[in-house]
């Protein structure tokens, strides 16, 4: 395994430059080459450090028919460009672009080698050797939301967002779903804060939210600033990302995990077989993409009805997009019987009547 | 709106507002001292990993507050050595202690992701702070009153101290400071220091007060707040306070608001919120020069290596 940062993969160019037409002759004896991108560190304890647990997966599952190199912090933008191509170069034949903000120029890639295939993580882009994958993170949110319902007297609860793309809002809408569910006067106020990263603003934010009368709290940013105040002022809360408990061992509920590891184990294999085709995928619980952290420090009830969620996504029971569903307007969104497709959660920009706030433009 | 909304509202304020405040202050000493330092926000930086480092191996909170500003003041010794030993551009310098305290902060930081420390919250027994008077007066962190009293230390030590209004005399006019037998360069590496050490202590109330953790640019750009300010303030101690808390209270105000779901806060995007302290300094500084009675504070020789060649 070859571990590198920013600066010693640049500093390794020159060295590798030469290697790239011998690279380019590798016959099919010599083990594929993976190479992946990350937008920020992998010690950030939440979207990293669970894209880089499912590169260890995989290269665990695989063994000596893959090889494998990463590439953190590598700014969203024209500079990602460079960076997979640098790893095309380095004699990578899969690249896995793990950030939305790669989008387009994972494309551009995809065009300027076809012999490369490039999985695009939550993108949307098509081409013979591109494909999309996400993970069904609201399925996660539907048991918060459950949960927050019953751990709340008032029932408000307290959303701090950051940008309003489909993957933040539709885990808005199905948390509020669930907890409407639960309580039909529901309320989620939200905040947006516009930055997946400050912990001090994100911090703040949790204040306004408790100090404006949210008795839960949940949250879509990368650090765990918001699940620390919780602790601090006894508000139940949710980690998303990885395990957040170690910030708030009495509050921290539980926390949603993005389990990448058996995706990557797949697609690469399929790669070496050779049947390899662009196919989107979207896992959830049922394909073992997704999982909560062990419910500590509640009620029996209140586990015992997050369980119960949990296997109704298991078994196909539940499904908290089913109709009837009204936006905040009024509008119907899925009547009664129906459900809202994979196209409309993937495309989702408007909220769900029960959500306080409006969406920014 | 309840008393006590509007309490909530100062708690989260004070919070907000008191790196800032330390912070600026020491940039005001630097400035009047007539050293432009632009490295504000790579000090902070630096402060912040230091106080968690030590915060997290020892468990003691004032020595995390010491060792930060001895962190800030050491990484602000580079640039000192840099401006005035060698006389590099101050504003090219500062911008590089920046660049440097944000990678040399990461660095450090590595080893200490993930690490969780127990907050430096109020000295006062729990009594004192039950009822809302209480609440307002006692409920803070040790660093928020220290913020308090260095206002007043750094007002009276310029405005009434011998050595003050030698540093204020360097700022002003480093040549005839020189002539009559001061130290010019002396007296500016100490309000580096000085300026260094206090920034340390702003970046550590993060990790030490707001958020009992480590992670990369923790400060989120404070730093530059912090530089704006004191312009803001016109190089008043007492500004200094009423800015960083107006500052504090813009940030803040925003997040409360758009909390209570009134339709107002989408007039304005995010960004634009964010970008009003700014605003608000381009505002004073014009109307600064407008007026030309309150633009007799700025000192004359701010940003202006000291060669003396006479």
């Amino acid at each position: 395994m070859i571990n590198l940062n920013r600066r010693t993969f640049m500093a390794g160019l020159g060295a590798t430059a030469t290697l790239a037409a011998m690279a380019s002759r590798a016959t099919a004896a010599d083990p594929l080459k993976v190479g992946y991108i990350y937008v920020g560190p992998i010690n950030d304890g939440g979207w990293n450090t669970a894209h880089e647990a499912g590169r260890q997966q995989m290269l665990k599952t695989l063994g000596d028919k893959v090889t494998s190199v990463y590439v953190e912090n590598v700014a969203e933008g024209p500079d990602s460009e460079r960076v997979m191509r640098d790893l095309v170069n380095q004699g990578c034949k899969l690249i896995y672009a793990t950030s939305v903000g790669y989008n387009d120029f994972a494309l551009k890639v995809a065009k300027a080698f076809p012999d490369v295939k490039v999985e695009m993580c939550t993108g949307w882009n098509h081409a013979d050797n591109l494909s999309n994958y996400n993970i069904r993170f609201h399925q996660a949110r539907s048991v918060f939301g459950t949960m927050a319902a019953m751990l709340s007297k008032s029932g408000v609860g307290g959303y701090i967002a950051t940008f309003p793309v489909p993957e933040v809002v539709s885990g808005i809408n199905s948390f509020t779903l669930a907890a409407r569910k639960v309580n039909p006067n529901w309320k989620t106020k939200v905040i947006w804060i516009n930055t997946w990263y400050d912990p001090a603003k994100e911090a703040d934010a949790a204040r306004a939210l408790i100090d404006q009368g949210a008795e839960v709290l949940t949250q879509h940013t990368d650090s765990p600033a918001a699940v620390q105040v919780c602790e601090s002022k006894s508000i139940p809360t949710f980690g998303q990302g990885s395990d957040q408990g170690q910030f708030g061992p009495k509050m921290c509920k539980s926390s949603s995990l993005d389990l990448w590891g058996s995706f990557y184990s797949q697609r690469t294999q399929a790669v070496l077989d050779g049947s390899w085709k662009p196919e989107d995928t979207y896992w959830g619980f049922k394909e073992g993409a997704l999982d909560i952290a062990p419910i500590v420090n509640v009620p029996d009830d209140v586990k015992a009805a997050a369980e119960k969620v949990k296997a109704g996504w298991l078994d196909g029971s539940y499904n908290v997009y089913a109709g009837p569903i009204k936006a905040q307007d009024g509008t119907v969104k899925a009547a009664a019987g129906a459900a809202l497709d994979d196209g409309a959660i993937l495309g989702m920009d408007w909220l769900v009547e029960g959500v306080d706030g409006t969406l920014p433009s | 709106m309840s008393i006590e909304y509007i309490i909530a509202v100062f708690i989260t304020v004070v919070g907000a507002s008191t790196p800032i405040l330390l912070a600026g202050l020491g940039e005001l000493v630097t400035e009047k001292s007539g050293v432009l330092n632009l490295g504000v926000e790579g000090m902070m930086l630096v402060g912040a990993i230091a106080g968690f480092a030590t915060m997290d191996l020892t468990g003691s909170p004032w020595l995390a507050v010491v060792v930060a500003a001895a962190a800030g003041a050491a990484v602000s010794m580079i640039f000192a050595v840099l401006t005035l030993s060698l006389s590099a551009n101050q504003v090219a310098t500062g911008l590089a202690l920046t660049i440097f305290g944000t990678g040399l902060s990461t660095l450090i930081g590595q080893g200490f992701t993930g690490h969780g420390i127990p907050t430096f919250g109020t000295f006062f027994p729990e009594a004192l702070a039950n009822d809302r008077f209480g609440r307002v007066l006692f409920s803070y962190s040790p660093l928020v009153y220290f913020s308090f009293i260095m206002v007043g230390l750094v007002a009276w030590f310029l405005a009434r101290t011998r050595p003050g209004l030698i540093l204020r005399a360097v700022g002003d006019n480093d040549l005839s400071a020189h002539s009559i037998g001061y130290s010019v360069i002396g007296v500016r590496y100490a309000a580096v220091a000085f300026g260094g050490a206090m920034a340390g202590i702003g970046g550590a109330y993060f990790p030490l007060v707001l958020t009992p953790q480590w992670s990369e640019g923790l400060t989120g750009g404070r730093g530059w707040i912090a530089i704006a300010l004191v312009v803001f303030s016109g190089w008043r101690p007492v500004w200094i306070l009423a800015g960083a808390y107006f500052f504090g209270l813009l940030g803040t105000f925003e997040l409360y608001a758009k909390a209570s779901g009134a339709s107002w806060t989408s007039i304005l995007p995010s960004e634009a919120w964010a970008a009003l302290p700014y605003l608000a300094t381009v505002l004073v500084l014009a109307a600064i020069s407008v007026s030309k009675s309150a633009g007799g504070n700025a000192p004359a020789s701010l940003g202006k290596p000291f060669v003396p060649s006479t």
